[in-house]
This record gives C-alpha cells, structure tokens and sequence, in this order.
C-alpha cells in the first residue's frame, strides 16, 4: 500500500484579482521506503505540492490519502496532530530556536504530542538517541550558534526524526549549505532512508542533489512532466570517502557571532 | 496538550530572551510596586489617626460657640460668643456629663527671663487633666481656688517649656510673662503629640479660663466646653447637651443651634474618611501606572509576535495547533505578569519598610490590596495578552516560516 496517494490535485489561490493555478492534476503514489526527488523550476507547483503533503495546507480539490488516510479534507487542529505524528519537516534555512541546545531543540516536537503524553527522561532519551543517529552524539548541549551550518541542519533532522514520523520532508535542505556539507546531510538522508527504510521526499532545484533518491518527479506548470527511477543513485557515502579530510571542525566562540548572522535561526 | 507542557513551553521561551522577559516585567514590577506603596502611606496614615483618637479618649464631646451657618452668615466655629460659663455650669446637671470644663482661647508672644515664644493660650478648667487622661510631668494643674479667683498661674506645655526653659529643667515656680503680665509657672504636662488634627498639643500653655478672660481678653463668653462621657456611648449624651444648651438658648422650633455639638467619633470618622479619599486617589495615581506596565507588556509581546514569527511557523509545522499557540503567548504574558507582580508586591514591601524606616511615616499592608495587585497583575497579562497571543495563533504557517 502507498504511503502517499494523491489524486487528481489542485490547488488555486486568489492573489488580489489574480487567480494562481498553483496545481493543475497531480497525481503520485510513493510506496514505503521511496526517496523521491522532486524538481522543477520555480513557480512549477513543486513548492504547493510539498505543503500540501506536509498538511500545512489544504487542497482545492483532489485526494490526499497519508498512510491510508484521507488528509485533504481535515481540521486544522487535527492537519497539525498528523503533522506531529507522521510528518518530519526539514527546511533549507534550519529553523532552529536560537539561545536553546541542540538538545531542547531536538525535543520540542515531543512537546506538542498530545495524546503521546512522554516523560521528560522518555524525552531526553529520544531526542539524544536522534543526535546520536545524525552523528551529533558530542554535541547535544551545544546552541545553534555554536555549530556549522551543516551540524545545525543535521539537529533539524534529528528534530524531524524524533517523532518516527512516516515520512520526511526536506525542502531545500542542502540550500544553504556548501558541496562538502551538502554531501554530509545527503549522507545523513540515504543512510536513514536504506538503513531505517525512511520515506523520503527531498525538494531541489539541484539535479545532482536530486540524483541521491530513487525517484524523480519533475513539475511544470502545475503538473507532473517526468516521473521517472532514477537510474544511476549517487552514493553520499562513497563521495565522502573519495573527498580529502575536512578542515578540523573549530566551534564559533558563542560570544563572537550574533546568532543572527548564521542562517536559519528563528 | 496539557496545561503543564504550555508552561514549560512558555518558560522555556521566556527563557530564551532574559533581558526582553526583564524589561517587559519592569512596568508591572512598578506599578504593582507603586500601587502596594502608596496602600501601605495611605492605611497607615489611616491607623495611625484611629490610634490617635483611642488615645484622645472616644467619649469626648466638644461644644463649640457659633454654628458655620448662622442667620445665613458663615461663621467660624469659636468665633461668636453664645457660649457662657454658666452654660458650662448648667452642662454638670446633667448625669451623662462626667468631667467638664470651659475653655477660652487666645494667642500670645510668652517671655522668660531672656526667651519668648508664640503659643497657643488655652483657658481651661481644672478637670482638663481627667478629661484628656493627661498627668502633669513636673508641679501640678491649677485648682478650682485658682479658677474662682482668676488667678496668674499656668501650667506649660511640654514645647513651651522646652523652649523657654530648656529641655529636661523643671521650671515649677519659675515667673513667664504673657502679655507683660507676671504668671507663675505651676507645672509641666507630660509630652502627648500632635492631635490627630496636626496640632501640637504639647505647644500651648494651660491657664485658669477665668485668668483668660478677665486678665488677658477682657470677655464674659467662653470658646468652647470640653465634656467626658460617661459612659463610652456618646451619642446620646450629645443629644442632651443639644437640648439643654438649645432651651437655655430659647432656641424655638426650627432656629438653628447656635453651638456646634461634635463627638471626638464624628471628628474620627471626618478624618478617616479624608485619609481614605487619599488613598483611594493615590492608589488611582497608582493604577494608571499599573495600566501603563500592562500595556507595555502588549506592546512587548506584539513586538515579539512579529519577531519570532518564523519560530510560529516552526512550532506550527511540527504539531502546534493555533489554540497551543494562543496558550503559549497568553501564558507568556501571564507568567510575566505575575513574576513582575510578585517582584512588585516585593518592591512595595520593601518601599514601605523604608518609608517607615527613614520617614518615620508608618505603613501597613492589608492583605487584600496584595491579593488585589496580585490577582490584577494576572488580570492585565491575560487581558494585554490576548491580542498578540490570538495574532500569533492566527498566522498561516506557510507565510510564517517564509517571513524573513
């Protein structure tokens, strides 16, 4: 059974006079355990799309069926206990809380779980064992400002990850980053998604970002032009054995740099 | 979500920015802090009167001549001269009257040897010491033979003699003269205070009421009478005086009196009532600024709204719905609230204590004006934290976490 099912989907918005036909009829089914790549220039709907799966927003009309259930029509409240449960968002800027460890960071979803009422150790344990998975086993007391820009994205995935959420989403999630760094996190989200049989879904423009999945879906005009395996994978792993020793990793004095000048702080 | 998560939510945000938490709670912090201060002057400006009239005696009457309408023309109380000595003899007729005495007042400059002082003369009679519970600390008070003979003799109060003769002398049999007239000084009273009007009563010298009109003012009438009660319940023994004084008047029907009857409770209740219109008015004062702390910590919290919109968008994105949200905010603005209340119930503590410590006003804190602070405190910060709370929750994620 699909993980993700969407049907006939379209979504419209009304700016001022104009009418945007953001999606015009998608239609997708990813099955469990997919990394799929979606691409597309910018104004093809791949944006649209990605938060209609991530239950931030509703469709026009269409189906969105989310590990058997039909999400397309729900509440707000309830879009956002589906988001909590199932969905891990991970965003180009990281969206991490700034002045807070990487630790609370990694927690604050766990939060906001209502029914799932976690223990503080039980919250401590999940959280650190997710930092442990993207590799920031040292790091759990560190803030935001205190980390590279690769080390904070990686705190935003085990953000997305603690939860054990059905599928992750990553929007942009390299685009902040440079090409060693890009590596690293590409790394991160193959190993979660062969090692843990992950669904991902990545957002790019990058084509050789979009060549780590599986899958390729590309949009136009609010519609799905390729949908397509992709055929050669590239292999994170391998590149970063092939690529020299980084630099040694020097943590930024917290004092020194505004947290505001490192991106993606909130 | 459980109210104890959007706690921790909410501290743990506070937390985040300690300068922008401090800053937001200073302005409930004073206004609190002014609102429990100004209380504590206000009460304590109120008990101390109560405590001053206890000690006054509350079965005092006085009897003032003249009314403050009379015949349509305002009078002064005092100023007229209806009242007699032999009304004053009358008064003892009656059995509610336990002391009294007559009581004439003048002003004069009183010179010893190379001192003078300006002070009241009051013209008294002999059982002023039992009206007033008010011993002599030197020498004695003068004696019914000195009143009948209108004899120069006084009695100083504890300023005067301070004055004329110096602190800790006893000047008993020493000459003063007022109105270059000799008087021998029979005694001091013991030190008493102010009334709870302000006036020194320790400032005045005690003579023979007699000696006052005779030798000093050449007058047949008297100023006032000073009654003890009987019995601790004034009233009706002042509504017997009213009588008496009205027939001896021939005052018919509806003529007005021509004296003033006051119990030393009316005078208390005039004076509390006054003290109390003051403080309500400081605490008003107060209040505005209460309100001036609750608005800024809207203002603060709408500031933050703003900046942190993209944190929103975050803890939208991960599983807050819009109420967690409203609750974090509203919660925020509470939790700020009460904090900035308690450190201002602290500040007004401490600025009573020093009120009291270094302008020896006394203060005291009723416990409901805390509980009132307090519960308004909580009150503003729900009330001001409405508005940017359901703002916040009000955002659209997707914006949110675009907003740069």
């Amino acid at each position: 059974m699909p993980v993700i099912s969407i049907r006939d989907l379209v979504k419209t918005y009304h700016v001022g006079e104009v009418t945007v036909r953001a999606l015009r009829g998608a239609n997708i089914d990813v099955e469990p355990g997919e990394f799929v790549a979606v691409t597309g220039p910018s104004g093809s709907g791949k944006s649209t799309l990605m938060h209609i799966l991530g239950c931030l927003d509703r469709p026009t009309s269409g189906t969105y069926i989310l590990d058997g259930k039909d999400v397309s029509r729900m509440s707000k409240d309830d879009l956002a206990l589906i988001r909590n449960r199932k969905i891990g968002f991970v965003f180009q800027g990281f969206n991490l809380l700034s002045r807070t460890t990487a630790l609370d960071n990694v927690e604050l979803p766990m939060l906001y779980n209502g029914a799932e009422k976690l223990k503080a150790a039980e919250r401590h344990k999940r959280a650190m064992e997710a930092l442990t998975a993207v590799g920031l086993g040292e790091r759990f007391h560190h803030f935001p400002n205190q980390l590279s820009g690769g080390q904070q994205q990686r705190v935003a995935i085990a953000r997305a990850l603690v939860t054990r959420p059905t599928i992750l989403l990553a929007d942009e999630p390299t685009g902040n980053l440079d090409t060693r760094t890009s590596i690293e996190v590409m790394d991160i989200f193959q190993r979660l998604n062969v090692e843990r049989g992950i669904t991902v879904l990545l957002i790019t423009h990058e084509m050789d970002i979009a060549e780590y999945g599986t899958r390729l879906v590309r949009f136009r005009d609010g519609k799905i032009q390729v949908d397509q395996k992709i055929a050669i994978r590239r292999d994170a792993a391998k590149e970063l054995a092939a690529l020299p020793p980084p630099e040694p990793d020097v943590p930024v004095p917290a004092d020194e740099v505004p947290s505001e000048h490192i991106g993606g702080v909130v | 979500m459980s109210i104890f998560m959007t706690l921790l939510i909410a501290l743990k945000a506070l937390n985040r920015n300690k300068m922008r938490t401090m800053l937001t709670m200073l302005g409930m912090i004073i206004g609190v802090g002014a609102v429990i201060t100004m209380v504590a002057l206000g009460k304590g400006a109120q008990s101390t009167i109560e405590e001053q009239v206890k000690a006054a005696g509350t079965n005092l009457i006085t009897i003032n001549a003249g009314n403050f309408t009379q015949g349509g023309v305002r009078q002064g109380g005092g100023m007229s001269t209806t009242l007699t000595p032999e009304d004053a003899q009358a008064l003892r007729s009656l059995s509610g009257v336990q002391y009294l005495a007559a009581g004439v007042n003048s002003r004069a400059q009183v010179i010893a040897g190379n001192q003078n002082w300006s002070t009241q003369i009051q013209g008294t009679d002999v059982e002023l010491p039992l009206i007033r519970n008010w011993p002599t600390k030197y020498g004695g008070f003068f004696t019914p033979q000195d009143v009948a003979t209108a004899q120069k003799v006084a009695v100083l109060g504890q300023t005067v003699a301070d004055n004329l003769f110096g602190p800790d002398v006893d000047p008993t049999g020493q000459l003063i003269r007022i109105k270059n007239q000799p008087f021998k000084v029979l005694g001091v009273m013991a030190p008493k205070g102010s009334t709870g009007f302000g006036q020194d009563q320790d400032d005045a010298i005690y003579v023979p009421f007699t000696t006052v009109q005779k030798k000093l003012q050449g007058i047949q009438h008297i100023n006032n009478i000073t009654v003890s009660a009987a019995t601790p319940e004034t009233a009706p023994v002042s509504a017997e005086i009213t009588d008496l004084l009205r027939a001896r008047h021939k005052l018919m029907g509806n003529d007005p009196d021509d004296f003033m009857v006051r119990t030393q409770e009316e005078m208390a209740s005039v004076r509390t009532e006054t003290t109390k219109t003051m403080t309500t008015l400081l605490a008003a004062i107060a209040g505005v600024s209460l309100l001036v702390g609750g608005i800024g910590i809207m203002n603060i919290m709408l500031v933050s709204v703003t900046e942190r919109t993209r944190e929103i968008g975050l803890r939208m994105a991960i599983g807050a719905r819009g109420r967690d949200v409203l609750m974090q905010f509203l919660v925020e603005a509470v939790v700020l609230s009460l904090f900035g209340g308690l450190l201002g119930i602290a500040m007004g503590f401490g600025l009573s204590a020093a009120a009291e410590k270094f302008l020896q006003w006394p203060t005291s804190i009723p416990p409901n004006a805390i509980g009132m602070a307090f519960g308004f405190a909580a009150g503003t910060g729900v009330f001001f934290g409405f508005y940017p709370a359901k703002k916040a929750a009000g955002l659209d994620p997707i914006e949110a976490l675009r907003f740069e």
